[in-house]
Order: structure tokens, then C-alpha cells, then sequence
């Protein structure tokens, strides 16, 4: 670790630590990433803690308390660079399904004793509290992306991450594609890439784990698989996971609440 | 039939021989993952015997055909294009030297020579159209022309079209006219056989070491018989009189609007396309920044950023994206080039997540194009 290399904060908010892992996962390039960044606080690979200010800081996790709105503020003013990693941190996750219904219906259908849970109305992403530099989607994130987005603000300069679909990757791969040769239900043309096409390499349909593209056109997928049996139920169901907090992908759902169709 | 023989399954499995024996690497017509795509073909077993396909808008599947069929399917999932000019294409690696310069390497491309076998009429123009583009122009392609000089090409004529077939509209097909060593026509009629004529000196002596009868006049009347019934059920058309007009006089068409409303702008149309030639250079570097290297990947028309301009999008909307698309196949291609750069495929119909078509699209805007005439 040389001592003029940039430092580096790891946080984490409501999350599973999926996307923090995937920076722990990358075993062969840690190495190189000890070298290029010192990592100055991550409590989830060391103890070692070094006080703020951070060059870069990687948050994870989405915004669901009061405490949580603060210490975002906290991490804001230690950091040079604030880069969000996941979708719960860049669109609010799967808890942000709660954003369109009633945050005490789930606390009290989970938890014994609802009345000591402290909770915001809203999931939120990281972006509705603080200015944040690059956001990076995924759920979890990909690793190749993170060490290019790392990489990228090490070395002052732009990172290369694509925001055009998911069939882009998939059709570079020469895959087979799952909604046009097995009628599967694929969210790749309205996702953004990132994961390499990764699910239909797999033989399912992307489930849209990194968000809507730049251009994306819920609305007309929807209508396709509408017209290929698929009731407003299940295309709702679809569209509301990880990125149910996006623009597009909530809108959609929302669309189709109620059987729209 | 003076240079034009006959041959029957072992005839074409002796021909696979005759070209591995001559150190190509064979990629024809294979069965996977649910479609028929390109891949190496070592012996008859790897070609798709007796299978199929069912293609229209957004759709694609496979079928037994209770035949032995060889080629008895369309356009495969993928044409020849990523043969010569594939989807990331490296184009050099740089090296931090300790003294801190660089030292830069370029890539070379696998000289290995490729035999495309059963390659359709359509996707060979669609070789030709890339020719054209990529290797006879002032500034040529190295690595694609690498690729492609020595590559010996055995046609197959389709027997089959399927719903998403329009290169009777094209002229391209379905039997092929040039650009090929041997072209083969499967006649399922009477005994299984191919009728093959060379179009090459290559081709000849090729087939010359492959056994075989010489044709009769009844073989090249039921080849005959087989390119005109293929002929007679082409499941597209498109008009392609004054097209080019037609697109230009659209440019403000309502149109384009209500394709924009169906479209996803997911590139697929243009990644299947075998004229599509958009790429993106993207460079990429390690941690260290000691090791970078040059990408050339395919782009699209469709994706936003391909159209950025310094901090703008040239064409920010999906329905200028698809204007842009059909557009250049269609119209300024043939401005371009001096040819069409749509061959009549069907992959973009076919493989389109949304179906769009862009016969169905063409025939509206003609439609609106004449109303406007009429006044
Ligand atoms: S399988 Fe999905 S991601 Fe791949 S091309 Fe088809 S629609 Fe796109
Ligand atoms: S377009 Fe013509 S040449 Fe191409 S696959 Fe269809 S029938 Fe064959
Ligand atoms: S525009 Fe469509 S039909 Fe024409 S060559 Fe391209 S993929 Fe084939
Ligand atoms: S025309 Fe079809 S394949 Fe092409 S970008 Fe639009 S939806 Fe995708």
C-alpha cells in the first residue's frame, strides 16, 4: 500500500452486503486494488479504522431511517467522491417496495414487536440526500464494473460503464434469446447491462437487476408479454424487485396495479 | 451438366473431409441451445439434419421436419458476419515499460482460413456488402480483410424461406448468384441429393476430389424446381420501387412516432443485421494503469449514447433512433455504398424482442407517402 495512494471508505446503509462482498470477491485483483487505493474503512474485510477525509467513498445500502438520513450527511462530508454501489443504494432496493404501500402493514406482518421498529415511510436512494459522483447498478453489482469504476476515479477518468440494454451483451455473446426463440419472460431490453447477459446465459429471462436503460420502454414490454398470456399481476410482479424505486420500472408496476389490462 | 455434379450425404461429408484436409476451419449451420447458429462443423453429424424453423415477428423456433433435411431452415440465428468481424475485436495492448513508456502491441488476427459451408444467398451478399464497406474503400479494414482473404465459401440455396424471408424483394436469394466457391442445392425429391456447381477454379478442384456423378438434365430441373417453390413462398415482401425517395420524403413522418411507441431500443435488430457494421472504440485500463488495451465492440444505432455528440444526443429520441436505422439500410446506404444495406434476411423481424417489422413499417410509411401524394 503506497501511502500517496487514494483512500478509500466502504458504508453500508440498508443492505444485505451483497455488493460490498463483490468487492471482497475479487480475489485476484485485491491485491492490486490494496495497491492502487488504501482502504481506510471497511468494516466488513478489517478493524484497521482510518479517520476521514476519504478520497473515495463506496456507499451500500438505500436510505430507511432517520439515522441513516443523518449519517449519510456524515459520509458526504468526508468524502472527496461519493460513489453508490447496488441497486438499493442507487434506486432503494427491494425495500423500497414499500414505497407504495403502507410501511406499518410490513412491520407488523414480520415482526413480533412491530412498535420497536423505527422506520422511514420511504426507501430511498442514496442520490434524494446527498450529491453523489457515479452511481453503480446492480444487485449485486458486477465486479469487472467495480475495479473499471475504481479504476476509473484512481486515475481521473471517466468510467467505461455502458447504459444501453441488456441485449446489447447478450447478442454480442451470440446467446440464444430467451423471449424470442423459448418465449420467456426477459426484462433484458428494458434493463441496463452491466452483468454480461448473465441470466440468459443461464437459460432464464433477465430479471432486471441493474436497473432501466437509458431509453427504456416498460411500457411496450409489458405490452408484449401482455399479449404472450401474461396477466397485470405477474408483469407487475416483475417489474417490482431490486429497481422498483427507478422512474421506469415503478412507473410500470404501477401501471399495472389494479389489473390494468 | 458440364461442371455441375451431383453428390449424395457421403459426397458432402467427403466435401467436409476435403476441406479440413486443406486446413480450414469449417463453420456452417449447428443445433444449439434451441436455434440453428454458426459453428465449427467437423463431420456430417454437426449439421442440422432433419430440423426446421418456424420465424416470424418476434419469434423463433425450431421444428423436426421428419426428413433428412439437410438445409432444410432459413437464415440461421446468426449470419457470417462475426466470422470476419466480431463483436470485440481487439485492437491493441499496451504495456508500462519500467523506464515509464509504453510499450504498445497490435493484435493479430487469427490467420487461420475459414470455409463458411451452407451459407445462404442473403448473408452472402451481406458478404459482399461488407466487402464492399470494409475492405474496398480508401481506408481498409486489416484485420477484416485478414480474415476474410482466403476464405473458401460452399452456398447452399434455400428450400425452406421462412415467414421472415424477403430476398426474392432484395434480389438476393434464395439462390445464390456469386461470391461462392461451390453452391449447393438439396434435393429432397427422389434420392437425397446435393446438386453442386463450382464458381471458382478453387471450387472445381475442390469438387473435383470429392466423388460425385456428373448432373443430368433431371437433377438441375428438380434444383430448379426446388430455388422456384422457394421462390413462390417468400413469407415477406418489400416493395423497392423509388424506396429510397420514399425514405427521404418520410423524414417528418408521424410514423416514426408511433414505431417509437413499440420499439425498446434494445439493439437487437442491428446486432443480428448482417450489414450492421456500428462499433464503439472503448478503451480500458487495470488498476495500475500498466496494462491498457483497445476494443473495438459492436454499437448500435438504437443506443443513446452512440449518438452523443460532445454533451448532446444527436438523436435523442427512440423514434429518431429508429428513423436513423431504416433510413440508412434502406436509403442513404445506397447514397453510401451504391447498394442496398438491407439483404432481405428477416433476422431484424424475427429476432426484434417487440416484433417490429420493417416491411410492415415500410409499407405504412408508403402508404402515408401516397395518401400525401393524392392530397
Ligand atoms: S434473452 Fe433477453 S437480454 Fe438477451 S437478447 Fe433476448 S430479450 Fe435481450
Ligand atoms: S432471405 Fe432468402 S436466402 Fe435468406 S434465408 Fe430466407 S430464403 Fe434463404
Ligand atoms: S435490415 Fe433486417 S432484413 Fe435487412 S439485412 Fe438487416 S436484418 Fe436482414
Ligand atoms: S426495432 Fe425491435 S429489435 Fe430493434 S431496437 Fe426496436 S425493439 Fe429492439
Amino acid at each position: 500500500m503506497s501511502t500517496s495512494a487514494p483512500s478509500l471508505a466502504v458504508w453500508k446503509f440498508a443492505s444485505c452486503d451483497g455488493c460490498q462482498l463483490s468487492l471482497l470477491n475479487c480475489e485476484k485483483e485485491l491485491l492490486a486494488v490494496a495497491d492502487a487505493v488504501q482502504i481506510a474503512y471497511f468494516p466488513e474485510a478489517t478493524r484497521g479504522y482510518i479517520e476521514g477525509p476519504y478520497d473515495i467513498s463506496l456507499v451500500e445500502g438505500s436510505i430507511t431511517t432517520g439515522e441513516d438520513a443523518r449519517r449519510i450527511q456524515e459520509v458526504r462530508a468526508v468524502s472527496k467522491r461519493v460513489i453508490t454501489i447496488g441497486a438499493c443504494a442507487t434506486s432503494g432496493g427491494i425495500q423500497a417496495l414499500r414505497n407504495s404501500a403502507d410501511v406499518r402493514d410490513f412491520t407488523e406482518a414480520v415482526y413480533a414487536h412491530p412498535e420497536y421498529i423505527s422506520t422511514l415511510e420511504r426507501s430511498t436512494p442514496i442520490s434524494a440526500h446527498i450529491t453523489v459522483d457515479f452511481q453503480l447498478r446492480g444487485c449485486p453489482i458486477d465486479r469487472a464494473q467495480l475495479l473499471e469504476v475504481v479504476a476509473a476515479f484512481v486515475q481521473g477518468r471517466q468510467p467505461r460503464i455502458p447504459t444501453y440494454s441488456v441485449c446489447v451483451e447478450c447478442k454480442r455473446r451470440g446467446l440464444t434469446c430467451v423471449a424470442v426463440a423459448k418465449g420467456m419472460a426477459c426484462l433484458g431490453p428494458v434493463t441496463q447491462a452491466g452483468c454480461g447477459a448473465l441470466c440468459p446465459s443461464f437459460d432464464r429471462g433477465c430479471y432486471g437487476c441493474f436497473g432501466p436503460q437509458d431509453s427504456a420502454n416498460t411500457s411496450s414490454l409489458a405490452d408484449r408479454l401482455a399479449s404472450a398470456g401474461m396477466t397485470s399481476r405477474d408483469i407487475q410482479r416483475l417489474f417490482s424487485t431490486y429497481n422498483v424505486g427507478s422512474q421506469a420500472f415503478g412507473a410500470q408496476a404501477q401501471r399495472e396495479q389494479g389489473g390494468a389490462r | 451438366m458440364a461442371g455441375v455434379s451431383v453428390l449424395d450425404l457421403a459426397g458432402l461429408g467427403a466435401l467436409l473431409d476435403a476441406l479440413h484436409s486443406r486446413g480450414y476451419t469449417v463453420l456452417g449451420p449447428t443445433v444449439r441451445d434451441g436455434v440453428i447458429t454458426t459453428g465449427e462443423v467437423h463431420t456430417l453429424e454437426d449439421l442440422p439434419r432433419g430440423v426446421g424453423d418456424e420465424q416470424d415477428a418476434g419469434h423463433y423456433r425450431l421444428r423436426e421436419r421428419g426428413d433428412d433435411a439437410i438445409f432444410g431452415f432459413a437464415a440461421p440465428m446468426q449470419s457470417a458476419k462475426q466470422v470476419f468481424f466480431p463483436a470485440d475485436e481487439l485492437i491493441w495492448r499496451g504495456r508500462r515499460t519500467p523506464d515509464g513508456a509504453f510499450d504498445v502491441g497490435h493484435a493479430q488476427s487469427d490467420p487461420a482460413p475459414v470455409a463458411l459451408f451452407g451459407v445462404r444467398s442473403c448473408d452472402l451478399a451481406a458478404v459482399g456488402v461488407h466487402d464492399a464497406v470494409l475492405d474496398r474503400r480508401e481506408f481498409v479494414d486489416t484485420r477484416y480483410q485478414a480474415r476474410r482473404d482466403g476464405t473458401f465459401v460452399v452456398a447452399a440455396s434455400c428450400a425452406e424461406p421462412a415467414g421472415t424471408c424477403f430476398c426474392v424483394s432484395m434480389d438476393t436469394g434464395p439462390k445464390p448468384t456469386g461470391g461462392y466457391d461451390i453452391a449447393l442445392t438439396e434435393i429432397l425429391d427422389g434420392e437425397h441429393r446435393f446438386l453442386a456447381e463450382a464458381g471458382t477454379p478453387a471450387g472445381e478442384e475442390v469438387l473435383a476430389e470429392v466423388p460425385a456423378q456428373p448432373a443430368d438434365y433431371d437433377d438441375v430441373a428438380a434444383a430448379d424446381e426446388v430455388i422456384d417453390q422457394a421462390r413462390s413462398r417468400m413469407g415477406r415482401t418489400m416493395r423497392t420501387d423509388g424506396l429510397r425517395d420514399l425514405l427521404y420524403a418520410s423524414a417528418q413522418s408521424p410514423h416514426w412516432e408511433d414505431v417509437a411507441n413499440r420499439c425498446l431500443a434494445c439493439t437487437n435488430c442491428t446486432m443480428v443485421c448482417p450489414t450492421c457494421f456500428c462499433t464503439s472504440v472503448e478503451d480500458v485500463s487495470d488498476l495500475t494503469g500498466d496494462i491498457d488495451e483497445r476494443h473495438r465492440v459492436w454499437d448500435s444505432c438504437f443506443s443513446q449514447e452512440y449518438s452523443r455528440l460532445h454533451t448532446n444526443f444527436v438523436r435523442s429520441t427512440t423514434a429518431a433512433r429508429y428513423r436513423q436505422w431504416a433510413t440508412h439500410k434502406l436509403a442513404s446506404w445506397q447514397d453510401q455504398f451504391g447498394m442496398s444495406g438491407c439483404v432481405g434476411c428477416g433476422r431484424c423481424i424475427a429476432w426484434c424482442p417487440a416484433g417490429i417489422d420493417i416491411t410492415a413499417e415500410v409499407a405504412v410509411l408508403r402508404g402515408t407517402a401516397l395518401r400525401e401524394a393524392k392530397g
